[in-house]
C-alpha cells in the first residue's frame, strides 16, 4: 500500500488501516457489532444534530474551549522557546478523557445501547466514563486491574460515587491490558445491550479513528487560539503518549502543516535499557493485540510484556495504530522520558506556574525541559497539559519519601 | 441452497475423519488441551492417550499472554504453560512428536495471532506443515483479515477453521463460510470459553440454519462439560468440542508444586472416555 505523502490526514482506509497498522483483529462474535459501530459512527458524523449535541455538552458540561495559556514563568526559567499550555486539565473531571467519553456515550445512545462498559488504568478514563453514564442515566461497569485499584484508590471511590460498578481484574498482572481483556470478554457476552467505551485511540477500527476525532477538538482549538494570540501556527507540539489519545487529538489537525514539528513522549519508566518501561515505539515491535496491529512490548515468543511507568495512565504495552504509522512515516518524533525526569518536571511546573500537572503530561513537560532551552525566544511551543495532578500527589509524595 | 466449500485440501485427515464418522453414524468428539500445561512432556503423553480414550479430533491451544476470548479455566491453563516456558516453537515440536506416532488423528492448533505474527507467517506455516498440523483456528482473525494468515495457510495446505456465533446472521454467514474448510466451529453462546451452556434445541436451530448455507460438518463448543450435554449436542451437531472441562481436570491433577501429578493423564482420559460413552449412547 502506498501512502500519498501530500496528506497525513486521510487515514484510516476502509479496512481501518493506517499503512500496515490498525485493522479489525477481533473474535467473530464481536465482528458484526464492530461493523455496526462503524456504520453508526459514519451516520452520526454526517448528522448535524449529532455535532450540535456534542458541541453543546462540550461547552456547557465539559467547559470547552479550554484555554491556551502562555506559561511565562516556565518559559523564562527554561530560557528558550515561548511555551504555551493547552489546558485540558481544566476540563470537567480533570483530564482530556471526557472529550472522548462524551462523544462515545452520545453515539451509544443513538445506537439504542442500554449498558456501558469501559476499562481503566489510572482511573481517569473510568471516572470520565462513569461521569457521562451518571449524566445520561446509563448503567456503567468499569474493569480495573486489581493492582491499579490499589494505586488509584481515590478514583475507584469517585467511580463508585458516580454510580459505576468497578470490577477488579485479577487475571494476568492486574493492570490496564488485563482490564481491557476483561472488558472485551464482557462485551462478547453482552453484545446486544452493551456499548464499549474504549479510552484511548486504539482497539479495532473504527475506535482509533473515532477516539482521535473526538479528541481532535484539542488541536482545532489550539490552532484557532494560537492564531489569535500569535498570528501564526506553532513551531512545535509536545504531548505524552500512553495509548496516545491526547497526543493524536493535538497533532491531527496540524499533520499536514509541514512546518509544525511534533514530539510524542513515551514513558521510559526506569529507563529504556532497564526493561521496565512503557515505551512501545522506542522499545517494542509491531504485533497484534486488542483488535489492532501496532507497536507492542513483547518477548521473543510474541507474548505481551507488562508495561511499567510511575504514571498509571501511560502504563500500557501498546500504542494507538495511527502513532505507529506516524512513527514509521517519520512525520512525528517519539521521545521517551524516565520517571525521574517526569518528577522533576512535575515539581518545576508546580513551582513556576502554580499548576499541578498529572504525571502523564509531566512526561511531556520533561521533554519540553530538554528541548526548550535550545530553541530561540520566538519559537512557539505548545504542550498538551492533558490532566491535572491532584490524583497523583500521593504517588509523588511516596516517591519523594514524604509521609502524608 | 447448499453450497460446497470452495476450499479443498488434499489428503485431508479432517475430511477423512468426518467422512468416517458419517459412515459410522456417530457424532465426533473434539478435545482441547493447552500445549505445555503443565509441561510439554505431559502434553505429549496426553496427545498419545486422547485418541484411544475416544477423541476423534484434537485441538491444541497455543498459549498467549492475553487470551481475550477465553474464560478463567483456559486463561489459567495458558498462564501455567507460559510460566513453565512453553513457546510456539515448542508447541509445534510436541505436535511433530505426536504425528510421528499417529498418522490419522487430526490436530488443529487454536490460539491468537500475535505469537504467529511474531514468528513470521511463512516460517510458522512451514513448521506447522512439517509438524503434521491439519488446521488452524485463530480467534482474533475474522474474515476481514483473511490476507494475514488464512489465505497463506490454505496455500500451505492447512484447513482454516472459522468460528460462527449466535451473532453470525444469514447475511454474514456466507462471509464466515468463505475460505472455511474441514469443519465449521459453532460457538453456542455469546461469551467466552467454559462459562455457560447453551440448550441443545437452540443449538439445533442454529445448525439447521448453517446447514442451509453449507455442507461442511459443524462442531459445537463453548460450555460443553458433561457426557449428558455432549450427548444432547451430538444429536444435533456433527461433533462436540470439550475444552475447559478437560483443562480443569488437568488443573486438578497438579501436585502442590504445580507439576503433573502421577494420575493426571489417567484422570483426563477417564473424563474423555466418559464423554465418548455419553456421545455414543
Amino acid at each position: 500500500m502506498t501512502e500519498p505523502l501530500n496528506t497525513y490526514r486521510s487515514g484510516p482506509d476502509e479496512f481501518g488501516h493506517f499503512g500496515i497498522f490498525g485493522g479489525r483483529f477481533v473474535a467473530e462474535t464481536l465482528m458484526p457489532l464492530v461493523l455496526e459501530v462503524e456504520r453508526a459512527y459514519d451516520e452520526a458524523g454526517a448528522d448535524p444534530d449529532f455535532k450540535r449535541e456534542l458541541e453543546y455538552y462540550a461547552q456547557h458540561y465539559v467547559g470547552r474551549p479550554s484555554p491556551l495559556y502562555h506559561a511565562e514563568r516556565l518559559s523564562e526559567y527554561l530560557g528558550g522557546a515561548r511555551i504555551y499550555f493547552k489546558r485540558d486539565e481544566l476540563n470537567h473531571t480533570g483530564a482530556h478523557k471526557i472529550n472522548n467519553t462524551l462523544g462515545q456515550i452520545l453515539l451509544a445512545r443513538r445506537m439504542g445501547k442500554t449498558r456501558i462498559i469501559a476499562e481503566t488504568g489510572a482511573g481517569q478514563h473510568g471516572v470520565a466514563t462513569a461521569t457521562v453514564c451518571a449524566r445520561f442515566n446509563l448503567p456503567c461497569v468499569v474493569y480495573m486491574g486489581a493492582t491499579d485499584m490499589k494505586r488509584q484508590a481515590p478514583n475507584v471511590f469517585r467511580m463508585k460515587l458516580l454510580g459505576a460498578e468497578v470490577i477488579p481484574v485479577e487475571s494476568g498482572t492486574g493492570t490496564l491490558k488485563d482490564a481491557m481483556n476483561e472488558a472485551l470478554r464482557d462485551w462478547v457476552a453482552n453484545v446486544d445491550s452493551t456499548f464499549y467505551i474504549i479510552g484511548t485511540a486504539a482497539g479495532p477500527h473504527p475506535y482509533p479513528a473515532m477516539v482521535r476525532d473526538f479528541q481532535s477538538v484539542i488541536g482545532r482549538e489550539t490552532r484557532e487560539q494560537i492564531l489569535q494570540a500569535e498570528g501564526r501556527l506553532p513551531d512545535t507540539l509536545v504531548a505524552c503518549i500512553g495509548g496516545g489519545s491526547n497526543a493524536i487529538g493535538l497533532f491531527h489537525p496540524f499533520l499536514d502543516e509541514p512546518d509544525v514539528k511534533m514530539i510524542g513522549v513515551e514513558a521510559a519508566g526506569h529507563g529504556l535499557d532497564s526493561g521496565e518501561h512503557a515505551a512501545s515505539l522506542n522499545g517494542g515491535e509491531p504485533g497484534v493485540l486488542h483488535g489492532n496491529r501496532t507497536y507492542l512490548l513483547q518477548d521473543d515468543d510474541g507474548q505481551i510484556i507488562d508495561a511499567y511507568s510511575i504514571s498509571a495512565g501511560l502504563d500500557y504495552p501498546g500504542i494507538g495504530p495511527e502513532h505507529s504509522w506516524l512513527h514509521e512515516s517519520g512525520r512525528v518524533d517519539y521521545a521517551a522520558v524516565t520517571d525521574e525526569e517526569a518528577l522533576e518536571a512535575f515539581k518545576l511546573c508546580t513551582a513556576t506556574e502554580g499548576i499541578i500537572p498529572a504525571l502523564e503530561p509531566s512526561h511531556a513537560l520533561a521533554q519540553v525541559m530538554k528541548v526548550a532551552p535550545e530553541l530561540p525566544r520566538d519559537h512557539l511551543l505548545v504542550v498538551n497539559l492533558c490532566g491535572r495532578g491532584d490524583k497523583d500527589i500521593f504517588a509523588v509524595a511516596e516517591k519523594l519519601g514524604v509521609e502524608l | 441452497m447448499s453450497t460446497a466449500t470452495s476450499v479443498q485440501i488434499a489428503e485431508s485427515r479432517i475430511d477423512a475423519r468426518f467422512a468416517e464418522l458419517k459412515d459410522q453414524g456417530r457424532a465426533g468428539l473434539v478435545t482441547f488441551i493447552t500445549a505445555g500445561d503443565p509441561d510439554t512432556e505431559t502434553t505429549y503423553q496426553l496427545l498419545r492417550a486422547l485418541p484411544e480414550a475416544g477423541a476423534d479430533l484434537i485441538e491444541v491451544g497455543m498459549p498467549f499472554s492475553d487470551p481475550m476470548a477465553d474464560g478463567p479455566a483456559i486463561q489459567a491453563s495458558s498462564q501455567r504453560a507460559l510460566k513453565n516456558g512453553i513457546s510456539l516453537a515448542k508447541t509445534l515440536e510436541v505436535v511433530r512428536r505426536f504425528r510421528a506416532e499417529d498418522s490419522k488423528t487430526p490436530v488443529i492448533l487454536m490460539g491468537y495471532y500475535n505469537p504467529i505474527y511474531h514468528m513470521g507467517v511463512d516460517k510458522f506455516l512451514t513448521l506447522a506443515s512439517e509438524a503434521g498440523v491439519d488446521g488452524l483456528i485463530i480467534v482474533d482473525l475474522p474474515p476481514e483479515e483473511d490476507r494475514e494468515l488464512c489465505l497463506p495457510a490454505i496455500q500451505a495446505g492447512l484447513h482454516w477453521i472459522r468460528l460462527a456465533t449466535p451473532t453470525t446472521d444469514d447475511k454474514r454467514l456466507p462471509k464466515v463460510l468463505e475460505n472455511t474448510s474441514g469443519f465449521l466451529y459453532y460457538v453456542s453462546i455469546l461469551g467466552i470459553t467454559g462459562t455457560r451452556a447453551a440448550a441443545a434445541e437452540e443449538v439445533g436451530a442454529a445448525i439447521e440454519r448453517i446447514k442451509r448455507h453449507s455442507k461442511l460438518p459443524v462442531a459445537v463448543g463453548f460450555g460443553i462439560r458433561t457426557p449428558e450435554h455432549a450427548a444432547a449436542i451430538g444429536k444435533v451437531a456433527d461433533a462436540a468440542v470439550v475444552g475447559s472441562a478437560i483443562v480443569e481436570r488437568i488443573a486438578e491433577g497438579l501436585d502442590e508444586n504445580g507439576k503433573a501429578g502421577a494420575g493426571l493423564v489417567d484422570s483426563v482420559t477417564e473424563l474423555v472416555r466418559n464423554l465418548r460413552t455419553g456421545l455414543d449412547r
